[in-house]
């Protein structure tokens, strides 16, 4: 035996030993797959929620694998959902079903990532406009882009200025009247902001516009403004409300003491906390979304707070609306079974009387405490929700005010930017002019390119089926 | 080839072949693929088309591109040196004959064990202006001149200072490099010095330096390219700074360091291509500049041999 020769060294009993290893392993590696014993269309379906949100979702997947016998699907929890989405639609292998915040819908579906429902509902019979016709309005509309549906509401949720009533009722205020305008809001704001009368430090706001800090690029929609102007252009700096909005913004700072407020604020825990300012009682007036209630609930059960429209400066209607949108990736190997269960979420039993007769989008939604996104509610989840002040949420998501963010490939860097820019002008370290005319041109840019970007694309996909085509000889 | 030698070479290549395989796949593969990205229009979910140089000229006219290098190139320029001083000092420091000395090298060593992310919410207390340790501490130094400690993360002015702070507390590593690097030292070398009648700043100075050269450049090296990387603990600290907007960079971009951006340009905004031709531009600049230090330590390092 040569010195060097290894493998004729190694004992054939070993070797043998590593083959089994290595079969073992790749044994296991099969059998970590979804079974597929049932006999049923397995459909793997990434949502992003964790604990009890999580578990309101799975009671819904329950009840569909439970309602028919031909699909079931697997629920996995996935954080960064919208970055795994990506990647596995991009190596080939994604989840049948999943959940992506709005935000991403419209920049996934510009890059061919998701598959239009609107086909899936023609070939139902139907047409889109008379099959969305189920949601409120604004939901309704919440998943198209440029003229198809990519993705449809699974819970609704309306944002609304809430309001600490014990902290009015300390200052004098009516604890039942809540500012009604812009103006109102700010001289409410005055009278709830304390400060030590030794060092002069603020101990308690009315209202901080960064509080929370989740809708920085919504400034110029309490001001009546546009992102986008009519030709589909990017308008912030030429578009005057925009503009009023952020030297609104600008003057709070200014009043307040841009120091005072900076170290007010670093004292702040983190939402899920009870030191999060508005349950610590730090901050009056906020601007809050339907799920705050939950919250609410855990961290400071004794907090006595009531909800209203959010003033705006011109006093008309307004409320902003979010969503998480369920979404089939391009890709899917079952795309038909994956419609029925979209199906499922987008549908309730109108006649449910009791939690068990509650059917498809009203599970997760009673379970989460949001709104329906359907226009009809059953009689159980009208009367039963366990949000007290849910019939007021309702309201306010049919009413004529309400609006989403804009459904834009380069909206998640529109919103970044316009959230820099706030910041920049809440320090006081750029002018609302000079911040927002670079987002102006900055996005001006990205807009153009992303544009120039999906016309290449499709040259190049062009280029490449008519290369497939096989050519006809006369 | 015999035989043998070739059986021989054929299980080394054997037995090397997880390396290999496992470099070509998860290595070579995606750099080299990088580099074709960079010269397309690259989505990551549709295939690239191919755009020649655009993305790199774009570069040049890229606003947040020069803000982000520029923050980058301060973080390094404080991160680096005071890394080394700090470390050099703990190290010089565990080098003397005191007490209960294993004890004091394991607790400035423990530091450096702790994973990033949970460091990093760590500091995110220690750093928080109201509540946080470090203005406990500090406050009752300012108020001696009438003024408030900085709210550090909520402050563009000071939130790349607070990361070199962080920074500060995990050179653990280095400092056990040092202090093998200390050790070498020849003992005769230090007693003819005494004989001389040096001090102790000059024994440090012409003695101890000298000595331990290759040690310092090899962790400037290696300091230099991490800070140049800084991620993990801008990404955990910018998200949940000024009140926790979740905007990468934040406040104002203060943080907006340059793998962030890349980040952010590749995962957020789907510009793959754009993103591949920063990172292309970036490895040059890391190149270069260490190909620069190797320049100037070749006249300054001595290897003992």
């Amino acid at each position: 035996m040569p010195p060097g020769d290894f493998s004729s060294r190694i004992p054939l009993a070993i070797r043998r030993v590593g083959l089994v290893a290595a079969l073992v392993l790749s044994g296991l590696a099969v059998s970590c797959r979804p079974a597929e014993s049932d006999g049923r269309i397995q459909l793997s379906y990434w949502e992003k929620w964790t604990g009890a949100e999580a578990a309101a979702m799975q009671a819904t997947v329950d009840a569909f694998n439970a309602s028919q016998d031909r699909i079931r699907v697997n629920l996995v929890t996935t954080s960064q959902v919208d970055r795994k989405l990506l990647v596995a639609t991009a190596g080939g292998d994604p989840p049948d079903v999943a959940g992506l915040w709005l935000a991403s819908v419209a920049s996934f579906a510009d890059r061919g990532a998701l598959l239009p429902l609107d086909d899936f509902m023609r070939a139902d019979g139907v047409e889109p406009y008379v099959w969305l016709e189920r949601y409120t309005p604004v939901y309704a509309t919440m998943g198209q882009h440029g003229g198809r549906t990519f993705g449809l509401p699974t819970t609704g949720t309306a944002v609304a200025l809430h309001w600490n009533k014990a902290l009015f009722r300390e200052v004098g205020l009516d604890p039942e009247r809540p500012p009604r305008t812009l103006a109102e809001l700010e001289e409410f704001s005055r009278r709830l902001t304390k400060r030590d009368p030794a060092t002069g430090a603020i101990t308690q706001m009315g209202f901080l516009p960064q509080e929370p800090p989740w809708f920085l690029w919504a400034q110029p929609l309490w001001f009546g403004g546009h992102y986008f102007d009519e030709s589909g252009e990017i308008a912030i700096a030429s578009d005057p409300q925009s503009v009023a909005g952020y030297e609104w913004l600008r003057e709070q700072s200014r009043e307040y003491g841009l120091a005072d407020v900076q170290r007010f604020m670093s004292g702040f825990g983190p939402f899920a906390s009870s030191q999060s300012p508005f349950f610590s009682g730090k901050v009056a007036m906020v601007f809050q979304g339907v799920w705050l209630n939950n919250f609410a609930r855990q961290y400071a059960p004794a907090l006595e707070y009531g909800v209203a429209p959010w003033p705006t400066v011109t006093g008309d209607p307004f409320a902003l609306t979010e969503a998480d949108m369920v979404v089939i990736p391009r890709g899917t190997k079952h795309p038909e079974a994956s419609w029925e269960f979209v199906q499922y979420l987008a549908s309730n039993n109108p006649l449910a009387r009791t939690r068990a007769e509650l059917q498809g989008i009203e599970i997760v939604c009673y379970l989460q405490e949001k709104t329906s996104p359907l226009r009809d509610w059953s009689p159980f989840f009208t009367e039963h929700h366990p949000h007290p002040l849910i019939a007021f949420f309702r309201e306010l998501e049919s009413s004529p005010g309400a609006v989403h963010a804009p459904a834009s490939g380069v909206w998640q860097e529109y919103s970044r930017e316009l959230a820099t820019a706030s910041e920049r002008i809440r320090l006081l370290e750029a002018t609302p002019e000079r911040a927002l005319g670079q987002v102006q041109a900055r996005m001006t840019t990205a807009w153009s390119l992303h544009r120039t970007s999906l016309e290449r694309q499709r040259r190049a996909a062009d280029a490449e089926n008519s290369s497939n085509e096989p050519t006809i000889q006369p | 080839m015999k035989s043998a030698a070739r059986r021989r070479v054929l299980a080394g290549l054997g037995f090397t072949s997880p390396w290999i395989i496992g470099l070509a796949t998860f290595t070579l593969y995606p750099v080299l693929a990088s580099l074709y990205f960079s010269f397309c229009d690259y989505s990551i979910l549709q295939q690239p088309v191919w755009i020649g140089l655009e993305n790199y000229q774009r570069l040049a006219g890229d606003e947040v591109f020069w803000i982000a290098l520029r923050n980058t190139a301060v973080y390094a320029a404080l991160a680096v040196p005071l890394g080394v001083i700090a470390s050099l000092g703990l190290a010089l420091l565990l080098n003397c004959n005191v007490r209960g000395l294993p004890i004091f090298r394991t607790l400035f060593y423990l530091p450096s064990i702790v994973p990033v992310v949970a460091s990093s919410m760590l500091w995110l207390w220690i750093f928080n202006g109201e509540y946080g340790l470090l203005n406990a501490s500090l406050a009752p130094l300012f108020a001696l001149w009438g003024g408030a400690p900085p709210a550090w993360l909520g402050d563009p002015a000071w939130a790349k200072p607070a990361l070199v702070l962080m920074s500060l507390w995990g050179v653990g590593n280095s400092m056990v490099i040092y202090l093998a690097g200390l050790q070498d030292v020849p003992r005769e070398l230090y007693e003819s010095a005494e004989l001389d009648g040096v001090g102790v700043w000059r024994r440090f100075w012409h003695v101890t330096l000298p000595m331990i050269s290759p040690v310092v450049y090899f962790n400037f090296i290696m300091g230099f390219i991490g800070a140049m990387q800084i991620f993990t603990q801008a990404f955990i600290l910018s998200a949940a700074a000024n009140n926790g907007d979740g905007t990468l960079g934040s406040p104002a971009r203060s943080t907006l360091f340059y793998t962030i951006h890349l980040y952010s340009t590749a995962f957020q905004d789907l510009r793959m291509g754009y993103a591949s031709a920063m990172a292309w531009v970036f490895f040059l600049i890391i190149a270069g500049l260490t190909w620069a230090a190797n320049a100037v330590a070749e006249r300054r390092v001595h290897y003992s041999s």
